[in-house]
């Protein structure tokens, strides 16, 4: 930051780079409050359904596989600390170590997607999709499905079989009515279903998770896809060698999304896995 | 005469070069980044977006003259009146103020050069385009026929054009995030030396909370209309109860980003009227602070009222019982603003010209549809008055006698400073009454209709109603005549209209303080920011018909 009049990348309305430098951190930071509020909605809608319904989130999240999950949540923890070392390295301009460090991130993100590819493909087989196009095939949850997937994947209900546990926690909670606010529900159809609850039998409108499931992790896939090409341009530009000390915005601030795509899986995957 | 002026304010702008006349040629226009252009390009684009949504509303108006069907039929009438709304709200209204006249004048208020990402700026402009071409090519191609609002279950089921229209939405909701962040930086890291936060001018203020609200709120909506695509083209059942969705979901996340987005359309009308009424009664704002804080106090409740849009849609009586109070509490901070503008014309020496009228045409028709707004968020009430024209004309004494006639107000007011060029006064004048009248017995009438039970969107009524509808119709001419007038005068103030003196109104804020039309830069030299609503050391200069600042001359 010595003089600005010499730094090429000042532009022309600011005075010092500093004040361009704080302009866009300012600006960054207000993006991602936008991106938090945009995946906000989704969040929202995810408490009021499992708030209504907890019974379908906990019968339907046993058929996603949490050792996927647990394996892309290491993967994205690693990319952020690869992403979190490229900014700094970007700023002592030590470049090979950035170029490394970045096609280290990339390939993280391209793990991710990897495993997300694959646990897709098992819910797409198995017809455990949103809404209208729910069309489950595995009856008996919790065991594996006749004419299983591949061998090397894991069946999609890898954990093990929970109906004991399940009866202890569905008698201290009531099951919410299905319907908007329960009020389409007849008093007769809300007794059949307290029968059933506790008996591992499917509660009506599973189909809400798996909408649920699906756009929040489809929204934060296009994210990683959107974050991919953020790091990749980065990535070009740093072997053309245009970071150092003097200049390294566009490396810190798609660092910062980069956590924050990280930081919106760490939410999304309890919040869709670990449901007990 | 800018030149002069510019050598009398020890400046050097060489002659003829401004802004206008820097580069020449369609990209050097298209792709600009100078902020003072590109809210030129939005000021054309709103302007046209407000042509086709006022044909649409005269239309509407039209139809409505008779009972049964006049000049089209109930589906062409449902798909004219999304028409007029959509355009109205998402291509005239929200833009029109922050992105038109905000662009133009943000950065000049500030004695910066420019905003401070002036690439998203552009990128932000032809966002814009590109959502306005989205929903109106979705309305060409077939309209759609759900309202501006896209209640479900209506809009998963109708088969119009409603997933081309809600991607256009998204787009346009793209651009005002932009736009919203772009201004909250600039304020934020732009602003010169000596202007601290209780010295910006109130326009700043009113810029600033509703590029706060543009932040925060436009992502709800752009992932409820990512939830309404998916519902429509994947069926995720989210808003369906057939799948166990529920569709009052819908209706909370649209009027969580669409009540703020009320604020969106009215702070910066608010800011408008501060210069506009301080400027032109030659004296200095009454309350200050009071106008500042009670915009961020605006803003901010702005977010807590949204239930008041749904007071009949199935909500708790405990809910509604709330957002009822809320509601009320929004008053607060309005009043305010009112009762310091009325003080500061108190005892001023009011001018009496075409921008000052449109600020003392917001005084009233904005007091009507405030105080109007009282009577929908009161419960008991509000079950009567729901769903009938008594809300459409409460909605148009906001969003028109607020937001449009503040636009106006502001359009005359920096008009000047935009183009370089005085309109004829006494057209405007002509223009403002026309509009003024129109206005009011347009709609006025529509809130005798609504109390007697009028619903609104219908596209026939019982003859009892007639004679209210056929002098809102006929209003509406008159209306629409007041535009076309304005449209004239303007115009022809381009080509034949007196050149504008440097500050012809007399106003203190940076903005007058340099040529008109402004050179490209802006300012020569940084200019020193003072109390921008101190006019005491303006002078008035009989050679240029403007005025001069005597602060200036002491310094030369």
């Amino acid at each position: 930051m010595s003089d600005p009049a010499h730094s090429p990348h000042l532009q022309h309305h600011f005075e010092t780079p500093q004040q361009q430098f704080d302009a866009g951190k300012l600006g960054m930071w207000l993006f991602l409050a936008t991106e938090i509020l945009l995946f906000g909605g989704l969040f929202c809608a995810y408490a009021i359904y499992r708030a209504n319904h907890p019974e379908i989130f906990v019968y339907a999240h046993q058929f996603l596989n949490k050792y996927w999950g647990g394996t892309n949540t290491v993967i994205l923890l690693c990319s952020s600390l690869t992403m979190a070392w490229a900014v700094r390295a970007a700023q002592l301009g030590q470049r090979r170590l950035l170029i490394v460090l970045l096609s280290l991130t990339l390939l993280g993100a391209m793990g991710f997607l990897a495993i997300k590819y694959v646990e897709y493909k098992e819910k797409w087989e198995h017809g455990l999709l949103w809404g209208a196009r729910f069309a489950p095939q595995v009856e008996g949850h919790g065991e594996a499905p006749a004419g299983a997937p591949p061998a090397a994947l894991p069946p999609p209900a890898a954990a093990p079989a929970p109906p004991a546990a399940f009866v202890v926690e569905r008698s201290a909670i009531k099951p919410a009515p299905p319907g908007p606010g329960g009020t389409l529900v007849a008093e007769e159809e809300q007794q059949e279903q307290l029968d059933h609850a506790g008996m591992g039998r499917r509660p009506d409108n599973v189909q809400t998770f798996f909408s649920i499931y699906f756009l929040m992790t489809g929204l934060h896939g296009i994210h990683v896809l959107i974050g991919m090409g953020a790091i990749l341009w980065i990535l070009v530009r740093a072997i053309r060698g245009d970071f150092g000390p003097e200049y390294f915005t566009p490396v810190d601030f798609v660092g910062l999304y980069w956590h924050l795509v990280d930081l919106i899986w760490i939410f999304l995957f309890p919040l869709l896995y670990l449901i007990h | 005469m800018a030149t002069v002026e510019g050598a009398a304010a020890g400046r050097k702008v060489a002659p003829g070069d401004d802004y206008l006349t820097h580069t020449h040629g369609f990209l050097s226009w298209a792709l600009t980044l100078d902020h003072k252009r590109i809210g030129i390009m939005y000021l054309v684009s709103i302007l046209a977006a407000f042509l086709l949504g006022g044909v649409a509303a005269l239309l509407v108006r039209t139809e409505l003259i008779a009972p049964g069907p006049t000049i089209m039929g109930p589906d062409a009438y449902n798909k004219m009146f999304t028409l007029h709304g959509a355009a109205m709200v998402f291509l005239f209204i929200i833009p029109g103020i922050p992105a038109a006249l905000g662009n133009f004048v943000l950065p000049l208020m500030l004695g910066a050069k420019d905003v401070a990402f002036p690439r998203l700026n552009l990128t932000s402009y032809w966002l814009w385009v590109i959502g306005a071409l989205c929903a109106v090519g979705a309305v060409v191609a077939g309209g759609v026929d759900t309202g501006w609002t896209f209640y479900t279950p209506y809009s998963t089921t109708t088969n119009t054009n409603v997933i081309a229209t809600t991607m256009g939405a998204f787009i346009l909701g793209f651009s005002s995030i932009f736009t919203g962040l772009n201004f909250i930086v600039t304020i934020h890291k732009l602003r010169p030396v000596g202007m601290t936060w209780f010295k910006m001018p109130l326009m700043l203020w009113a810029l600033y909370g509703t590029a706060a609200i543009q932040v925060l709120a436009t992502p709800v909506l752009g992932i409820t209309l990512l939830l309404l695509i998916a519902e429509r083209a994947l069926g995720v059942g989210i808003f369906d109860p057939a799948l166990g969705g529920d569709p009052v979901l819908y209706q909370h996340f649209f009027w969580f980003y669409s009540h703020p987005a009320v604020y969106i359309m009215i702070l910066p009308a608010m800011g408008v009227i501060s210069e506009v009424i301080a400027v032109h009664s030659r004296k200095h704002i009454f309350g200050y602070r009071f106008i500042a804080l009670s915009s961020i106090a605006i803003a901010a409740f702005g977010f807590l009222v949204w239930g008041h849009h749904m007071f009949t849609s199935g909500q708790s009586g405990m809910a509604n019982a709330i957002f009822s109070a809320l509601t009320f509490s929004v008053a607060i901070p309005s009043a305010i603003k009112v009762f310091n503008w009325l003080a500061t014309l108190y005892k001023g020496n009011i001018q009496l010209n075409g921008a000052m009228l449109y600020g003392l045409m917001f005084l009233v028709t904005f007091t009507i549809g405030g105080l109007t707004g009282l009577h929908l968020g009161a419960l008991a009430i509000d079950v009567h008055l729901h769903d009938t024209y008594f809300v459409v004309a409460h909605f148009h004494y906001v969003m028109f006698g607020g937001a449009v006639v503040a636009f106006m107000a502001g359009l005359h007011h920096w008009w000047p400073k935009m183009t370089g060029r005085m309109y004829d006064e006494r057209l405007a004048r002509i223009g403002a009454a026309l509009v003024f009248v129109g206005f009011n017995a347009t709609f006025f009438t529509q809130f005798v209709m609504g109390s007697h039970g009028m619903p609104r969107r219908y596209y026939d009524y019982t003859p009892g109603f007639a004679i209210y509808h056929q002098i809102s119709t006929i209003a509406s001419y008159v209306m629409a005549a007041g535009f076309f007038l304005t449209a004239y005068y303007l115009l022809h103030s381009l080509f034949r209209g007196r050149r504008a003196p440097m500050n012809p109104w007399g106003g203190n804020s940076l903005e007058w303080h340099t040529p008109s039309p402004p050179p490209h830069d802006n300012f020569a030299e940084t200019p020193v920011a003072e109390d921008p609503y101190d006019y005491t050391r303006l002078k008035r200069d009989p050679a240029t018909g403007g005025y001069l600042s005597t602060s200036y001359e002491g310094a030369r």
